[in-house]
């Protein structure tokens, strides 16, 4: 299995690191609901098929991979950086925002 | 010369002679041999007993199809079992020895086994161990110990003892065309693809490329096979961009066109050439991939086909032609298709008697007739060979007429003398790379074959492999999946190339077994006969994976190569449903066995990397005693001579409390975090505040997991407004900087925070006790060190011995103590500096040993406690959970089950023995040595209190606090441990914290 790198180009599947399920969308921080936390934790499907990844490009540049790969084939549909796509819409502060 | 060898041909060095032993007899043969052409050149013909019945085997095939005739090879003390005769080339000296017999191959006393052959069944194993439902030996027990005699009695070789001394290495290589297989549809496709300038890889399992060719027999355009194949070897070998691999198996067709083939460089040597390995395994990946991997010859099920002198016809007919070698003398052949009158008509030419050809279709073309006449041998069709004569080797045949539509036996028949017998049951082609790839294979009822589907994406099939069993096809076959893997517009190859003899009818009649009394083999490896695959399905097996699983067919070291397809057939006529409905089983590589050796190539022994601190050889000089800490190395002790363990921490813990000592903590996790929202990433991830933290102070950190179970804990430091200094448990450095990452990566990327992990650009040495201060002032050069300019948790810059350095006052001892920090590379100069500066003082360096006696008088918590199930709270930690803001772990870390009054709880012990207690003991309230149980928690950490006098330890505790006080028991009954203890606060030495605030 090869993974495109934005960064370091198509290097083997051994340098990276997976890092769970890139579906999972973390709720707000201050969110009480229970059932949401719950399903961010532990809720994963199982898709026989297209399945959206968070990889780590552990042995390169580090950067963590918004992947999806086909789980019938190890087939690659598409690679991105997860800053800049992967990640949960909420949790997030406004950028530009003082600390 | 050898009795079987014939007098010329063959593509063998008659000039060179070899010499071997097998079983402890010289035998010789010549350059080309493999072990199992050459012990038939010298007459031999047993070369293995069976896998269950020890019924005597001989040779079957002549490839890596081979079931029956398994060996063993030594080299020095190196045994390497399970290789097939067929596929071990001779050298001078080879030492091979046959398996599964005792005393001896000829005389093997587990041949009783073949009177048990009912006993023996498919199911024995289920079927018979099922033990009484009373008694000792209840349930299994009874054959589990049965089994130990059972396992020696059936198998294949024994694996060796001593280590391999082999050396095997791996490789990877990139092509635009891989072509499996060098018989003419491979050559033909390596041809087209080199000649477009694409990078070629040829792979062929023998040693010889060519195929077919090298056999065959045939003249392509007016030349022998083996010569056309030998121009066009010639041509693609003077190709800068071809790579050919003989002796390599491909044997696992991966995701993305990856495949790996196993390359065996020495095992034909008598040693490696110098910096050769004995294996190399290849990882290749291939912009696409051309299988020419060919077919293998199916044997016919029948009584006593298993003889040693049955042999697959195509099989004989290379023994012949390409070694030089005649099966038998007087042959007889049996067929349900037309390419055994090749093989009889070369073996004939070769010097052999044909003395009858049986042919289980009622009528054949007048070609083969033409055939069977001129090599003079009886023809007869509608008969079937019904059973085999002779004791370990084949004297004769019975035959019988056969009604190949009715598969009956309508009665007569005779006998005929032979010496060996060859079979021809059709043709399977090799798909197992196609199978392993995805394609599902389809039947074919003309060809009675699975036939791999259309070219998959990655692949493209030529010759044999697709059903196409005439080499002229075969070679524009070749062509054109050549130009297809090469990206080439398709054209016509022209002219076919004339091939002689033409080629005959490949369409088998549909015939598997011949039903006649005795045991008929389809799976000759792990003897499964046809009666067993009919039992199975009296006993409601109906499904294909099932049946292999329960009869074990298909599943030996050959992977039913020649097997599988009969055994479908045999169970689909069972069920009374036609093959295609049955289905077949997906091959999984590997093709063949691989070398474990060639998998690990030089990654074996000890793979970790030893950290070392850089005050490393100074504790060694120092007569530490070292133990790994994770990856690092650490002290352990600086012991005395004549001190045990325990003597030397207490000394070590004792005068540390009493003066002063000093311990190298260069390993704790370090981790840079910079940015402007620095202190606001701190706070999201961490339970507590940090944004509120002062510039030059440290903050003690506890960080959860999302799900609200602790995690990590240390110290932070923060160096300027956006520059902050994390430290985490040495054991966590990692994991720790993965989670930091992640987070700033996936979850919050809008911060502006930079990490970097410096765990190694600092040392640490951390010096505490109540001379501390007093030995650091009077060191440190730059900055005071008082109470003013470094009070509790303060930090300051300053140099020791030259060389700059940062001091934070906190403590792990309990004593007034600080951690300083230099460079890495001053890190022993900054050291022997301090260990100088504390000598007037009497100050002793400690290692992990006191450092673990003290926290443990202190009550705090470290890996043992922070095990991945205990709570902030279990640790009484609460006071550190910030109510003000979020942070990872708050939503989930107040859920039921984690604030649940019965959760096991941080508590102190106190031996009441004074006897030492030990990490793992379970905590009871009436100890029960005979039948432990009532745990109410565990010991986690446990050491003799200089400070206390007392043996001490912290465990978790269900009730914690409200216990305080109470007596209870240890129960420890693998260690045979019990006694009473009293519970108290985990906080055992100056709770109050006095001493280390000064």
């Amino acid at each position: 299995m090869l993974i495109t790198c934005p960064y370091c180009g198509p290097r083997d599947v051994s340098e990276f690191a997976y890092q769970g399920d890139g579906n999972r969308t973390r709720p707000d921080p201050s969110s009480t609901d229970s059932e949401a936390w719950h399903a961010y934790v532990y809720e994963r499907p199982n898709p026989a098929g297209a399945h959206n990844e968070i990889w780590l490009h552990a042995g390169g540049c580090r950067a963590h991979l918004a992947v999806v790969r086909d789980t019938l084939t190890h087939e690659i549909a598409s690679v991105r950086f997860a800053r800049e796509h992967g990640a949960a819409p909420h949790g997030r502060r406004k950028p530009g925002a003082k600390a | 010369m050898s009795p079987r060898r014939t007098p010329s041909g063959g593509r063998i060095d008659r000039l060179r002679t070899i010499r071997f032993t097998f079983d402890g007899t010289a035998y010789t043969g010549h350059q080309g041999d493999t072990l199992a052409s050459a012990l038939l050149a010298n007459g031999v013909s047993l070369f293995a007993r069976s896998f269950k019945y020890h019924r005597p085997r001989g040779v079957l095939t002549a490839g890596i199809d081979e079931p029956n005739a398994l060996v063993t090879v030594l080299r020095g003390e190196v045994r390497e079992p399970n290789l097939p005769a067929t596929m071990v080339e001779i050298y001078d000296g080879l030492v091979a020895v046959s398996q599964n017999r005792f005393p001896s191959l000829a005389y093997d006393v587990s041949a009783i086994n073949q009177l048990g052959g009912r006993f023996l069944s498919a199911g024995f194993y289920y079927k018979t161990f099922m033990g009484p439902v009373v008694g000792p030996l209840k349930g299994t027990r009874f054959w589990m110990m049965c089994e130990h005699v059972i396992r020696r009695a059936a198998g294949l070789g024994r694996a060796g003892r001593e280590p391999d001394t082999a050396r095997y290495e791996k490789m990877n290589a990139f092509c635009d065309v891989l072509v499996v297989g060098s018989g003419p549809a491979g050559l033909a496709a390596a041809r087209e693809a080199v000649a477009s300038g694409r990078r070629v890889i040829l792979a062929e399992l023998d040693a010889l490329f060519g195929g077919s060719t090298n056999w065959s027999g045939e003249a392509i355009d007016g030349e022998p096979a083996s010569a056309w194949a030998g121009d066009i070897i010639g041509e693609l070998k003077g190709h800068k961009n071809v790579r050919l691999l003989k002796r390599t198996t491909v044997w696992g067709y991966y995701d993305g066109n990856t495949v790996a083939a196993l390359e065996r460089v020495s095992d034909h040597k008598a040693s490696a050439a110098k910096g050769a390995p004995r294996h190399r395994n290849w990882t290749i990946r291939a912009g696409k991939i051309v299988l020419a991997t060919g077919a293998f010859e199916r044997p016919l099920v029948f009584p006593g086909n298993d003889r040693p002198g049955v042999m697959m016809a195509s099989a004989a007919q290379r023994y012949a032609n390409q070694y030089g070698v005649l099966p038998g003398d007087k042959i007889a052949v049996f067929a349900n298709n037309d390419s055994a009158y090749r093989t009889a008509a070369a073996l004939n030419k070769a010097g052999a008697t044909i003395a009858a050809i049986v042919d289980v279709r009622p009528d054949i073309s007048e070609d083969c007739r033409t055939l069977a006449r001129q090599c003079g041998a009886e023809l007869l069709v509608g008969h079937a060979v019904v059973g085999t004569e002779g004791g370990k080797k084949l004297t004769g045949i019975k035959i019988a007429p056969f009604t190949a539509a009715a598969g009956a036996l309508p009665g007569g028949g005779r006998n005929i003398e032979a010496d060996c017998l060859l079979m021809s049951g059709g043709w399977s082609p090799t798909i197992h790379l196609a199978s392993q790839a995805g394609a599902r294979p389809v039947w074919d009822a003309d060809l009675q074959a699975f036939l791999p589907p259309e070219a998959g994406k990655g692949w493209v099939g030529a010759g044999a492999f697709n059903g196409v069993f005439s080499t002229a096809e075969a070679i524009a076959e070749g062509f054109a999946a050549g130009r297809v893997a090469a990206d080439l517009p398709a054209i016509e190859i022209g002219t076919l190339p004339q091939i002689e003899p033409a080629a005959l009818d490949p369409r088998p009649a549909p015939v598997f077994e011949i039903r006649a009394k005795g045991k008929s083999f389809v799976d000759f490896q792990h003897d499964v006969t046809s009666d067993d695959v009919r039992l199975a399905h009296l006993e409601g097996f109906v499904s294909v994976e099932h049946l292999k699983r329960y009869t074990t067919l298909g599943m030996a070291t050959d992977q039913g190569k020649g097997s599988n397809v009969p055994g479908l057939a045999i169970m689909a006529e069972a069920v009374g449903k036609p093959i295609p409905e049955v289905g077949t089983t997906r091959f999984r590589p590997p093709f063949a066995p691989v070398s474990v050796g060639a998998l690990a190539g030089e990654r074996y022994g000890d793979l970790k990397p030893e950290r070392l601190t850089p005050m490393h050889d100074w504790h060694l000089e120092n007569d530490a005693t070292m133990y790994s800490a994770g990856l690092w190395f650490r002290p352990m002790i600086y012991g005395d001579p004549g001190e045990t363990v325990e003597q030397a921490y207490v000394r070590e813990a004792g005068t540390t409390r009493e003066t002063a000592g000093i311990v190298d903590v260069s390993t704790l996790g370090k981790i840079a975090v910079q940015g402007p929202d620095a202190a606001e990433f701190l706070d999201r991830v961490y339970t507590n505040i940090f944004s509120t933290l002062p510039v030059g102070k440290a903050r003690y950190g506890l960080m959860l997991r999302e799900d609200g179970i602790a995690f990590d804990d240390g110290t932070t430091w923060r160096l300027g407004v956006n520059d902050f200094l994390m430290t985490t448990t040495t054991a966590n450095a990692g994991k720790v900087m993965q989670h930091l990452e992640y987070f700033l990566d996936v979850v919050w990327p809008d911060l502006k925070v930079h990490l970097t992990s410096v765990t190694d650009q600092w040392a640490g040495a951390a010096i505490g006790g109540p001379k501390a201060r007093e030995i650091l002032a009077s060191c440190v050069t730059g900055t005071k060190v008082d109470n003013e300019a470094l009070p509790f948790m303060g930090i300051v810059h300053g140099e020791i011995a030259g060389a700059p350095v940062m001091i934070c006052r906190l403590s792990f001892s309990g004593e007034m103590a600080f951690e300083v920090y230099s460079g890495a590379g001053h890190g022993i100069h900054v050291w022997e500096a301090l260990i100088e500066a504390g000598k007037p003082q009497g100050m002793v360096p400690y290692g992990l040993e006191a450092l673990g006696t003290m926290r443990i008088e202190k009550g705090h918590v470290t890996g043992a406690e922070i095990d991945g199930r205990t709570t902030a709270r279990d640790l009484h930690l609460g006071w550190m959970l910030s109510k003000k803001k979020p942070f990872i772990g708050s939503a989930m870390m107040d859920r039921e089950g984690l604030i649940a009054s019965d959760r096991l709880e941080l508590v102190g012990l106190i031996s009441l023995d004074n006897r030492p207690l030990s990490g793992g003991a379970h905590i009871v309230m009436e100890a029960d040595p005979e039948n432990p149980h009532g745990s109410l928690g565990h010991i986690t950490a446990a050491c003799f209190s200089p400070a206390l006098g007392k043996y001490i330890a912290l465990a978790l505790v269900s009730g914690g606090k409200a216990l305080h006080g109470k007596r209870a028991q240890v129960s420890d009954p693998l260690r045979n441990r019990f006694g009473p203890v009293e519970i108290v606060s985990n906080h055992f030495f100056d709770p109050e914290g006095k001493r280390m605030h000064g």
